[in-house]
């Protein structure tokens, strides 16, 4: 009997897995037309400011050096889930909390300074695209943070069960593939925004 | 307090009041009966909550097949129009009205008619095809169906409170935007849109990984039937598409909740844009209701033909060819753009170029049935229906496909008798065929062929009498979407012999209705065993009815055609494990709740009553917690209770 619930603990975390990856493709369609349509507006500035006025490179800067950190302790934090080494996994997902949050905090910031300029997303296509992109990705990293909140608080409550692992493995290739898609506006958005033409 | 809702959304003219109330009453004398026979109970626990995919499929049949009566009413209406009222000021319908028409009959014919079948038949047939005993997410599975009854439900509201669209059913902007269409038409239609995509996105995955992890041990991939070979090829499409819906649809709402400017004419926004990506889509949702229905079909005509199907391979192949190229070619939807001559050039011998694996499909059906014993019974009939029709929009596609002849018919009713051609022709009778044949399957009784035959020969003769006439008006001139023409132009009588078409289509529809209705009531005299059509694949090798665990041993696949082989004298049968108690998922309400959930905060951002659209929304994500963090979800059957289950399905059914 326990070699079959492990056979069927197998199966469940493959298929569960190979589920999640498929879902991250599709995530990636959506993020690849929210880019497309990035490209394409970004010279319909209508008389507003273009990406070379208002993109600030350090904040930037400063955004993908926190979420990279953010990924490596999430990184280090699967590697204590390994040994279940209950402490060591609390402090870095605590860690990946924090620096998550440090985040948002400064896409935020970034947004509402935009806006308080008169640069808001009604100002222009190009501006359109810029709070759209960003923001889905910011919201996707909100609902990451809500996701971790919800694991730890069961972590204290049930302990390593088989689900929770499963679900801290496939929040650490959610929090990775976020990393890769902020590589991706970090360069298209910022850098090649400043980037005199 | 309630947004933009006030007594003013109600309906005032005749026609939709008249829809509402018919719709009204249908759905009281539902809950009527239902409290009568005190069947409220029953509906819940055996459908409504559960998890087993066979009945999940039912349910999508049923929604779609509503829904299906209520786009051909749509159709008849824009027919009865342009037949009769076209040329005078004085018809019951007016412009503003018959654009609502159009667009949702566009609108529910695609999304909640053709996906709801896709989806319905993809619940019955893939676990049983593959030798499964459920889908790989069953809860997932529930809630993209409820999902899909959100938008449904959502769409039909649109009837009885405000509007619908009247931008057609893809909604080009600037048309669709706040500057053209103020109202709350346009915003039914994306959240009806949105809400059912999200479901078939998350289906999409479901089936994706139900197929490539719980196949039957020994069903390699090249021993897979065919028909799952479609339907990889469908959700593959459906899993790179829909996010590309997805994207569109929000974008085309933020331009009009919050101000921004994706597609507006002004501001530096671009409507072509739009046009792109909702194509980028929407090329390959063609494919995606096509790809099952050749799936059908390639079961359909070995069996019928009692040979195997010619060119497995060479299927497969093209299957796969279809679902790479149809990513390829969806600007000639909008050759007119003016991107230039180049890629115009491109855009079209791509499209060509989609035309030969299609060709190559239908030559190894007709190989299949060359020297077989073929019997021409419904599935079959509607097959060669399909055959002739679908090669005749095939051709005006080839046509269309060449960038000068597409600048003269573009957006005239050739393009519209095209696309019906593909669509009716396809899609609908490879439908039909598919719930004719597996219907014994999941009921034990067969449908009426006399009337199944009727019912036929009025669609396909209704058919070309709707549409073949098109042709000729497109070629003439007349553009789709109009209401009205002047007398001189001469196109009534033509007009006229496409409203007839559509009369005898709807002939063909009561005799469908009668048939299903005849063949419940002498279901005692149709009743036929577990395999009536000499089946070659898995499904037909279950009892009928088929237990809630579809196979209680997982015995080893070893052939392509594998129930084939096994009834085959002298075959070596592969020992069968020994039985072991099964696991299967217990009911749950989750989908019901976060169905109804998003159907609420649809309905308050269509109406911008911001607060209800945000207490939903916590709510269903807390709904969503919930789900993740149940345990026990699932109920074990014991062997002892196997076996008696099979003696009883078994000894019903020899």
């Amino acid at each position: 009997m326990s070699t079959l619930a492990l056979r069927d603990l197998k199966l469940l975390n493959f298929k569960t897995n190979s589920g999640f990856w498929l879902y991250l493709m599709t995530d990636c369609i959506l993020f690849a037309s929210l880019f497309a349509t990035y490209i394409v507006l970004h010279g319909g500035t209508a008389g507003g400011p273009t990406s070379r006025d208002i993109f600030e490179l350090p904040m930037a800067l400063t955004e993908t050096i926190i979420l990279l950190t953010s990924s490596f302790t999430c990184g280090l934090a699967l590697l204590a889930l390994r040994q279940e080494n209950l402490k060591q996994l609390v402090v870095w997902l605590g860690v990946t909390y924090v620096l998550g949050i440090a985040f948002l905090t400064i896409e935020l910031t970034e947004f509402s300074s935009l806006i308080q300029a008169g640069h808001g997303w009604q100002q222009s296509a190009f501006l359109s695209a810029f709070f759209t992109l960003v923001g889905t990705h910011g919201l996707h990293i909100f609902i990451g943070l809500l996701w971790l909140f919800t694991m730890v608080i069961v972590l204290f409550k049930r302990g390593f069960t088989p689900k929770l692992k499963r679900q801290l493995g496939l929040f650490a290739l959610f929090w990775h593939f976020l990393d890769l898609v902020w590589i991706f506006i970090f360069t298209v958005v910022y850098l090649m925004g400043v980037m005199p033409s | 307090m309630w947004g933009r809702l006030s007594l003013d959304a109600l309906p005032h003219d005749m026609i939709t009041i008249g829809g509402v109330v018919g719709g009204g009453l249908a759905l009281l004398a539902a809950v009527a009966a239902l409290t009568y026979f005190k069947k409220w109970r029953w509906l819940w626990t055996n459908w409504l909550t559960s998890l087993d995919p066979k009945k999940i499929g039912v349910m999508y049949l049923v929604v779609a097949t509503i829904m299906l009566l209520r786009g051909l009413a749509d159709a008849s209406m824009l027919r009865a129009q342009q037949a009769i009222f076209a040329t005078s000021d004085a018809g019951p319908i007016s412009s503003d009205m018959f654009q609502q028409v159009f667009s949702a009959h566009g609108t529910i014919m695609i999304f909640f008619v053709a996906m709801g079948a896709l989806f319905g038949l993809l619940n019955l047939i893939v676990p049983l095809q593959i030798g499964s005993r459920d889908v790989a997410f069953p809860m997932l599975n529930s809630i993209s169906f409820w999902l899909f009854v959100a938008g449904m439900v959502l769409m039909n509201v649109s009837l009885a409170v405000g509007e619908f669209s009247t931008a057609g059913w893809l909604a080009y902007p600037p048309l669709s935007g706040l500057e053209y269409s103020p109202g709350t038409g346009v915003d039914y239609w994306i959240w009806s849109l949105q809400i059912a995509g999200i479901g078939s996105l998350l289906s999409g995955i479901n089936f994706l990984i139900t197929i490539f992890t719980l196949r039957r041990p020994g069903m390699t991939l090249k021993k897979m039937p065919i028909f799952i070979w479609a339907v990889i090829g469908c959700l593959l499409l459906v899993a790179f598409a829909f996010p590309i819906l997805t994207a569109t649809l929000s974008l085309l709402s933020l331009d009009r909740t919050i101000g921004t400017h994706f597609f507006t004419s002004t501001m530096g926004g671009n409507p072509m844009m739009y046009v792109n990506l909702i194509w980028a889509w929407g090329h390959p949702e063609v494919y995606i209701l096509v790809l099952p229905a050749f799936g059908i079909f390639s079961e359909i005509v070995p069996v019928f033909s009692k040979k195997r199907l010619f060119g497995y391979t060479s299927m497969v192949v093209a299957l796969m060819a279809i679902t790479i190229l149809s990513f390829t070619v969806w600007l000639h939807h909008f050759f007119t753009m003016g991107a230039g001559a180049n890629v115009n050039a491109f855009f079209g011998i791509m499209t060509m170029v989609i035309a030969i694996p299609t060709g190559v499909k239908v030559f190894n059906w007709i190989f299949t049935m060359f020297r077989g014993r073929v019997t021409f019974a419904t599935p079959m009939l509607w097959f060669m229906g399909f055959v002739v029709t679908f090669t005749i929009g095939g051709l005006t596609g080839v046509l269309l496909a060449v960038p000068g002849i597409d600048f003269q018919v573009h957006n005239s009713l050739f393009l519209v008798a095209h696309f019906h051609n593909m669509i009716i022709g396809g899609v609908l009778f490879g439908f039909f065929a598919g719930v004719t044949y597996w219907w014994p399957k999941f009921t034990g009784f067969r449908l009426h062929e006399g009337l199944g035959k009727i019912a036929f020969w009025c669609w396909l003769i209704g058919f070309m009498l709707a549409f073949l006439p098109l042709y000729a008006l497109g070629l003439m001139g007349a553009a789709r979407r109009i209401d009205g023409y002047d007398a001189s132009l001469g196109w009534q009588e033509l007009f006229v012999v496409a409203g007839i078409g559509m009369l005898v289509i709807l002939v063909g529809v009561l005799f469908q209705v009668l048939q299903v209705a005849y063949s419940v009531w002498k279901r005692r005299e149709l009743r036929v065993g577990s395999d009536p059509w000499g089946g070659r694949t898995l499904e037909w090798s279950t009892s009928t009815p088929i237990a809630e665990y579809n196979f209680a041993q997982l015995t080893p696949v070893t052939h392509r055609d594998e129930f084939w082989e096994q009834k085959r004298p002298g075959h070596n049968k592969q020992a069968a494990p020994a039985l072991t108690s099964i696991q299967v998922p217990k009911n749950t309400s989750l989908g019901i709740v976060i169905g109804m959930l998003a159907g609420v905060i649809g309905f308050a951002i269509i109406w911008h009553i911001w607060w209800l659209a945000f207490v939903c929304l916590v709510a269903t994500i807390v709904t969503v917690i919930v789900a993740t963090l149940r345990e026990d979800t699932e109920r074990i059957i014991t062997v002892d209770e196997i076996v008696e289950t099979e003696k009883r399905l078994r000894g019903a059914t020899s």
